[in-house]
């Protein structure tokens, strides 16, 4: 009797999982142990492992499928063995990703005047769709730096080619590793002023995994937690002048901390002195935890995901930031595991590098609250009485009603304006 | 420069290398009395003498083995195949015996023999006299493989072929025999193993050899005109040794890539030409290699239907655009 792998549940979130690609193929011998597939959950791409010894007999879902969980992957047996296919479960997401809209002009164009090659600052194709590109579109984007899944291809079969990367270069859009929130403009990219042709190609993209559950989740979030929103100024000068001392002191160990470091770990001072924010909503009850695991945005090309920076309370501002880089890097990479993104008990969403002053982001479930925190201001302040140049940094907290009352996120909003405006307390 | 044919310049070529060296011969079917097939060798028995133009029965095997032992005891024959879709009867003789005498020799003998005729379809010939063999001749170390273009390439190539030492095969074409062209009047010798560009471009290589060179610039002009596309058109003129170096620096310079070949496409020269450029190249292509041959059937009988089944203006002009879209 054949042993039948089904989809298995690799996020606390997930209900689908793409089946990006088969690492093994029918007739391969398997051993408990072996990686049979790499599987696309909502957050990360994670490897199937094999449980059984035997051969893999047959392929229920081909690579690019979404799969209900519990749905039948393949069968591990003898060789030879007879496998009928199981019947399908009822999984509403479970048909394959729609095909993307044929790319416009595919009639032969020609190298040397394509027409106006469409650049999209969004990503161009479905997560996880294999990008066509050209050998020399892809030494081109790497060298000018050119992120070449925000670049839709004008070539055959909607293949980039040199010219849609140079457009790219010329327009400044596609930019590697720039965050989608930078096609606002907050830079002018000049050169394009009285440029001709549409803005994007006209197109419909298939939601990708990641963001039906960032819409999911969001939707949920936002419809069914009350939020409210507080805001505070914090005088940044100690802490800028503090990191700066830091940095420098410690250049020859390579430690350089970002402004965001201090703001989770002054979070988790904060959540330490008003633990009643560090808690969860539970219908009947509410939970509240007794360690504060702070996690963060990151922007991805398709999305955003929250690592967790875990016991954030009892870590120092160097251990915190050496935790966020190394998060940082591996959710870029795709390459979180679920116990890496879920846990958190608060979460920080951070837009200061976007140049944003101050936002109200929405609530991260279950979490209570969420922090947002802008960009440090250079402005007038008044300090002992005189109009002085002052550098100053808004939080915003949005909480959730049920759990924490206006005056407790007020009391977490003040403890941690005193620990930023003291930011050597952090370092005790 | 003298405007001569290509057929006139091959004779020049087959001329002075006669007068020059009295170890030159020429020898073949009709080649003496009846001035040759296509009248290539016209005049020079009455020049050179029965010695050294010398008309020989028809058998490739015959004649072609006895030019490649005449050749390794210092004469430098010159064979002439009336087509050279009969190599396949002297097989043996020339690809096994003069591809090898040299390496099997340890270097003591070589074999300096040209065999030289008209290799190509197009005339109506039928399916068993229009064979390109220059692929199958190539794939075999130690000989070297020439299909020229022009008369000034026809000749100057030529010249060096008969001064090599090692065995050296010349395909001509007939169709190309009445073509003019301008041929320098002093003494050129073009070494083997040297492309040529033929004519400067920026958007698209075509590689190519022999009477497709013709039809890739009657393509390119068009392209230029009417596409906008500027085509570089890199001749070949020797199949091997092969000049690969002005390939691929043509294709660091257009990115794109058309093989245009006489040639049945399966295992073709145009097949190894695409795995040379995408091994040393491979970053520089913004597209595949596209390739244009005859249409891989055997020759077809039809005239009509003949001039589709090999390349001409208008497959090259519809290949090159595909291209480079």
């Amino acid at each position: 009797m054949a042993n039948i792998i089904e989809m298995p549940k690799l996020s606390d979130t997930m209900t689908v999982g793409t089946l990006v690609k088969w690492l093994k193929k029918e007739g391969d011998v398997v051993k408990s142990g072996d990686m049979l597939a790499e599987v696309e959950t909502d957050k990360a791409t994670m490897e199937l492992e094999c449980f059984f010894d035997g051969t893999l007999l047959k392929i229920f879902s081909p690579a690019g499928s979404q799969v209900a969980l519990g749905a039948a992957l393949c069968a591990v047996g003898k060789p030879g063995e007879t496998v009928e296919a199981p019947a399908p479960k009822a999984a509403p997401a479970a048909e394959a990703p729609k095909p993307e809209a044929a790319p416009a002009a595919s009639a032969p164009t020609h190298a040397p005047a394509p027409a106006a090659p469409v650049v999209a600052s969004e990503p161009a194709r479905a997560s996880g769709e294999r990008i066509k590109i050209s050998p020399l579109a892809k030494k081109l984007a790497a060298e000018k730096g050119i992120d070449p899944a925000r670049v839709t291809g004008s070539g055959p079969g909607g293949r980039i080619v040199r010219a849609d990367i140079e457009a790219a270069a010329k327009a400044g859009t596609a930019k590697a590793g720039a965050a989608p929130a930078a096609k606002g403009g907050a830079t002018f990219a000049g050169g394009t002023v009285g440029a001709k042709g549409p803005l994007q190609q006209e197109r419909s993209v298939a939601v990708s995994t990641m963001r039906g559950v960032i819409a999911k989740r969001l939707l949920e979030s936002k419809t069914t937690i009350p939020h409210f929103y507080l805001e505070i100024e914090v005088d940044a000068e100690p802490l800028l002048a503090l990191r700066e001392q830091l940095n420098k002191g410690l250049e020859a160990a390579g430690v350089k901390l970002s402004v965001n470091d201090f703001v989770l770990k002054a979070s988790a001072e904060a959540l330490r002195r008003v633990p009643d924010v560090n808690a969860s909503w539970h219908g009947t009850e509410i939970r509240y935890h007794a360690a504060a695991h702070v996690s963060f945005a990151v922007a991805l090309p398709d999305g955003l995901i929250t690592p967790v920076v875990f016991n954030a309370h009892d870590k120092s501002v160097f251990e915190i930031s050496k935790d966020a880089k190394s998060l940082g890097k591996k959710a870029k990479d795709k390459k979180l595991t679920p116990a890496e993104f879920t846990g958190g008990t608060f979460c920080v969403s951070n837009l200061g590098m976007m140049g944003i002053p101050k936002f109200l982001p929405i609530i991260n479930p279950p979490n209570a609250a969420i922090l947002g925190v802008g960009t440090t201001v250079t402005k007038p302040v008044v300090k002992n009485g005189q109009i002085v140049v002052g550098q100053t940094l808004t939080l915003a907290l949005s909480a959730d009603h049920r759990v924490v009352d206006g005056a407790v996120g007020a009391q977490f909003l003040g403890a941690l304006k005193a620990v930023l405006e003291s930011p050597a307390l952090m370092l005790v | 420069m003298a405007v001569l044919t290509y057929r006139e310049a091959i004779r020049a070529a087959l001329s002075e290398e006669l007068t020059r060296d009295e170890n030159v011969v020429l020898l073949g079917e009709e080649v003496a009395q009846f001035h040759g097939a296509y009248k290539v060798s016209d005049g020079l028995l009455e020049k050179f003498g029965p010695k050294r133009i010398v008309d020989t029965p028809i058998s490739e095997a015959g004649f072609i083995g006895m030019g490649v032992g005449a050749s390794m005891l210092g004469i430098r024959p010159v064979m002439e195949l009336m087509f050279w879709s009969f190599y396949s009867v002297a097989f043996d003789q020339i690809l096994n015996n003069a591809a090898n005498v040299r390496y099997m020799s340890g270097g003591l003998i070589n074999c300096p023999i040209v065999i030289r005729g008209p290799a190509n379809g197009g005339t109506n010939v039928g399916a068993t006299h229009s064979h390109t063999p220059e692929n199958v001749l190539a794939n075999h170390p130690g000989i070297k493989v020439v299909v020229p273009a022009t008369a000034r390439d026809a000749k100057g190539l030529l010249k060096s072929a008969i001064r090599d030492n090692d065995p050296v095969m010349f395909l001509e074409n007939t169709i190309l025999y009445g073509e003019k062209g301008e041929v320098p009047d002093t003494e050129e010798l073009i070494p083997l193993g040297l492309a040529d560009v033929k004519r400067e471009g920026t958007d698209l290589t075509i590689v190519t050899y022999g009477r497709s060179v013709l039809h890739s610039l009657v393509a390119a002009d068009i392209l230029e005109k009417e596409h906008d596309v500027s085509v570089e058109v890199v001749d070949l003129r020797t199949i091997r040794p092969l000049d690969i170096d002005t390939v691929l620096a043509s294709v660091k310079k257009t990115h794109r890539v058309l093989i245009v070949e006489e040639q049945k496409p399966f295992a073709s020269v145009g097949s190894q030409l695409a795995f040379m450029i995408q091994k040393e190249a491979f970053d520089e292509l913004d597209g595949p290699i596209h390739r244009l041959a005859t249409i891989d059937a055997p020759a077809i009988y039809s005239p009509p239907v003949e001039v589709e089944q090999l390349p001409n203006p208008q497959r090259v002009l519809k290949a090159a655009l595909a291209a480079v879209a």
